[in-house]
C-alpha cells in the first residue's frame, strides 16, 4: 500500500508484531503440552532433559491395560454420546427449525429465544436440576453413560443452532420449497432434493462443533458421575500424568483438523460462490 | 422476505372455521423438539433454581438462603466476580487488539482462515485439558517453570510459591491464567464483525474533512465501536462466570462460586444441610440473567452499525 492510510487499517509491520507475539504466546502452552508427553526420565543435577516416544508407547503396553482401561472406556463412552447427541441435533433442532422457517416463521423469535437459554444458564446451574431428572431417567433407561446425550444436547443447543439459522437465513428456504412444489416435488422430495443439500454447510458445522463440543464436555458427566473422556482423563491424571496429557494432544490436534475442515469447507464454498458471480457478469 | 408474507395467509387460517387436518399435522412435527427442551431444559433449569426455597422434605422454606451469610461463601462469589471481570477486562483488550490487527485482511484469505478456526477451538478449550496445558507450562514442572528457575536461578518464583500458598497455577488468582486462554479467542470471534463493519468510507470522509488518524480513531472509529466492545467485555464476563471444568481440574479445594455448587452437592449427604446448591445456582442465574440483558441491550445498539 503506497497510498497514504486513511482508514482504521494497521501497517503491514504493526500487524506483522502483535499476530507474532500473540501466536507465540498461545502457542506456549500447546508446546508445554507437546513437550511434555515427550520427557523421558527424571534429569539429574542439572543434566539435560531426554525426550523420546516412551509414554505414547507405554499407553498400548498390556501391562498397564488397567491403569487405562477406564480411560479407554471413557473415550468409547464419550464417542457414542457424541453420535448420539448428534442424531438428538439432526432429528430434532434440525426439522423443527425448517418446519418453524416455512410453517410458523412468527415462531422463529422464540425457537431462537429457547436455543440460546443455555448461554444464560451456566450448565453448573443446570446440573442442579439433572440432578433429579436423571434419578428418573435412570429409571427408565438404567443408569448408562449414555443417557448423558439428553443433558450434553441441551448445553449444544446454541452452538448447533447458530450455523444452521445462519444458513437458513442465507437461502430463502420459502422460496425454494414453494418452487420445488410447483414443479411437482413432494414434500419428502423438497426436503431431501432441495433443502437439506442447501443447508448441508450449517449442517456439517453444526455437527462438527456438537462432537468438539461433547468430547470437551467435564461438568455434566461429573456432576452425574458418570465415565467420559474428560472424567476418565482426570483420573489417569492421578495415577499416569503422562497419558492425560497425551491424550489431551490427541483430542486437541483431532478438534484442530475437524474446524480446520471446516474452515476450509466455508472459504471454498464462498470462493465457488465469487467465481460464478464473476462468471455471470 | 416476501416468501416470509405470501405463506403467512396460509398460517394464519385460524378464523376459517374447522382446523385443517394438514395444520395439525404440522403442529405435530413441533412436539418433539418442545416435550425434549421441556423435560431437559425447563424442568431441570425450574427444579436447580426453585430448590432452594424448599428442604429435603419438599417444604417450602427462606432457610436455606442463610448459607449467604457464610463469609466462606461470600468471599467465594467476591472472587468469582472479580476473576471474570479481570479475565474479561484484559480479554477484550488484548483480543481487541488482535482485531484490530485483523483490520484489512481478505476475510475468506489462509490466514483469517487459520485465525478463525484456531479461536473457536481455543475459546471452547476450557476444562481438564486447558488445565493439563497450563500445568505442564507453568505448574510445578512446568517447562517455564523450570526454564526461570534454571536460567535465573530462582527457585521460589511465583509459579512455585505465590503467595506462600503454593504454585500460583492451583490459586484463584492464578486462574486468570488458563482463562485468558480462551477468553481472549471468544473476545476475537465476537467482536471482529464489529471491527469489519467500520467502512473505508469513513476514515476516506475523516481524511477530506481534515481529520488526522487519531481523530478518526477517537471520533469516529471509538464512538461505534463502543458497544460492540462493551457488549463483547460483558460476554466475556459470563463466559468466565458461569465455567466450572478449569477451576474443577486445578483447585479441588473450592475458591471460586461454581465449585461451591459441587461442594453443596456432594456435602447433602450430611444430615442438617439444606438445599444449598439450589441457593447457589440461584444466585448464579440472576448474576447471568442481569449479565445477559445488559449484553443484549448493548448489542441492539452496536447492531445499528452492523449492515
Amino acid at each position: 500500500m503506497s497510498a497514504p492510510r486513511v482508514g482504521a487499517a494497521p501497517s503491514k509491520t504493526v500487524r506483522t508484531i502483535i499476530l507474532v507475539i500473540a501466536g507465540v504466546i498461545f502457542a506456549l502452552p500447546i508446546y508445554g503440552l507437546i513437550e511434555d508427553s515427550l520427557r523421558e526420565g527424571e534429569p539429574v543435577n542439572g543434566a539435560p532433559q531426554q525426550y523420546g516416544f516412551q509414554h505414547y508407547i507405554d499407553l498400548f503396553n498390556p501391562a498397564n491395560e488397567a491403569t487405562y482401561d477406564g480411560l479407554f472406556q471413557g473415550v468409547q463412552n464419550s464417542l457414542v454420546i457424541a453420535l448420539l447427541t448428534v442424531l438428538i441435533v439432526l432429528l430434532l433442532l434440525l426439522p423443527t427449525m425448517i418446519l418453524v422457517e416455512l410453517k410458523f416463521v412468527r415462531y422463529r423469535r422464540l425457537l431462537e429465544f429457547i436455543c440460546l437459554i443455555p448461554i444464560t444458564i451456566p450448565t453448573v446451574v443446570l446440573v442442579v436440576g439433572f440432578i433429579p431428572v436423571y434419578s428418573v431417567v435412570a429409571q427408565v433407561f438404567g443408569s448408562t453413560p449414555y443417557t448423558l446425550a439428553f443433558a450434553v444436547g441441551v448445553i449444544v443447543l446454541p452452538y448447533a443452532y447458530r450455523p444452521i439459522a445462519a444458513n437458513l437465513q442465507a437461502i430463502d428456504v420459502a422460496t425454494l420449497s414453494e418452487a420445488a412444489r410447483s414443479l411437482g416435488a413432494g414434500w419428502l422430495g423438497v426436503l431431501w432434493r432441495v433443502i437439506l443439500p442447501n443447508l448441508r454447510r450449517g449442517i456439517l458445522a453444526a455437527v462438527f462443533i456438537t462432537v468438539a463440543v461433547v468430547l470437551g464436555e467435564y461438568t455434566i458427566a461429573s456432576f452425574l458421575s458418570q465415565n467420559t473422556f474428560q472424567t476418565a482423563l482426570l483420573l489417569v491424571q492421578q495415577t499416569d500424568p503422562y497419558a492425560g496429557v497425551i491424550f489431551a494432544v490427541i483430542a486437541l490436534l483431532f478438534a484442530m483438523i475437524l474446524l480446520l475442515i471446516l474452515g476450509r469447507l466455508g472459504s471454498s464454498e464462498r470462493v465457488r460462490r465469487s467465481r460464478r458471480k464473476a462468471r455471470t457478469s | 422476505m416476501t416468501a416470509a408474507v405470501t405463506t403467512a395467509p396460509a398460517t394464519t387460517s385460524r378464523g376459517a372455521g374447522k382446523p385443517s387436518r394438514r395444520r395439525s399435522a404440522v403442529w405435530l412435527g413441533l412436539t418433539p423438539f418442545a416435550v425434549y427442551v421441556l423435560l431437559f431444559l425447563a424442568i431441570p433449569a425450574v427444579l436447580a433454581v426453585a430448590s432452594g426455597f424448599f428442604d429435603k422434605n419438599g417444604v417450602f422454606k427462606w432457610d436455606n438462603f442463610q448459607t449467604l451469610a457464610d463469609p466462606n461463601v461470600q468471599s467465594d462469589l467476591i472472587a468469582s466476580v472479580w476473576l471474570s471481570a479481570v479475565t474479561a477486562a484484559l480479554g477484550a483488550i488484548i483480543g481487541a487488539v488482535i482485531c484490530y490487527a485483523l483490520i484489512g485482511t481478505n476475510p475468506n484469505g489462509w490466514l483469517r482462515t487459520i485465525i478463525d478456526s484456531i479461536s473457536s477451538v481455543l475459546a471452547q478449550f476450557g476444562g481438564v485439558m486447558l488445565a493439563f496445558a497450563f500445568i505442564t507450562t507453568i505448574g510445578q514442572q512446568g517447562f517455564i517453570t523450570l526454564w526461570v528457575e534454571k536460567t535465573f536461578g530462582w527457585a521460589d518464583n511465583p509459579f512455585v510459591s505465590f503467595n506462600n500458598n503454593g504454585p500460583l497455577l492451583y490459586q484463584v488468582a492464578g486462574l486468570t491464567v488458563p482463562y485468558l486462554y480462551f477468553q481472549i479467542p471468544l473476545m476475537v470471534l465476537v467482536f471482529m464483525p464489529a471491527m469489519e463493519g467500520l467502512k473505508t468510507t469513513w476514515g476516506e470522509a475523516n481524511a477530506t474533512l481534515g481529520g488526522t488518524r487519531f481523530t478518526y480513531w477517537t471520533r469516529i472509529a471509538a464512538p461505534v465501536l463502543a458497544p460492540a466492545f462493551f457488549g463483547s467485555a460483558i460476554l466475556l464476563f459470563a463466559n468466565a462466570f458461569s465455567s466450572y471444568a478449569t477451576a474443577a481440574a486445578l483447585i479441588s479445594q473450592g475458591g471460586i462460586f461454581p465449585l461451591d455448587i459441587k461442594g453443596a452437592l456432594t456435602s447433602e449427604t450430611v444430615v442438617g444441610k439444606g438445599n444449598d446448591a439450589g441457593v447457589y445456582a440461584l444466585v448464579m442465574v440472576v448474576v447471568m440473567i442481569l449479565v445477559m440483558t445488559a449484553y443484549s441491550l448493548l448489542d441492539r445498539r452496536a447492531s445499528r452499525w452492523r449492515q
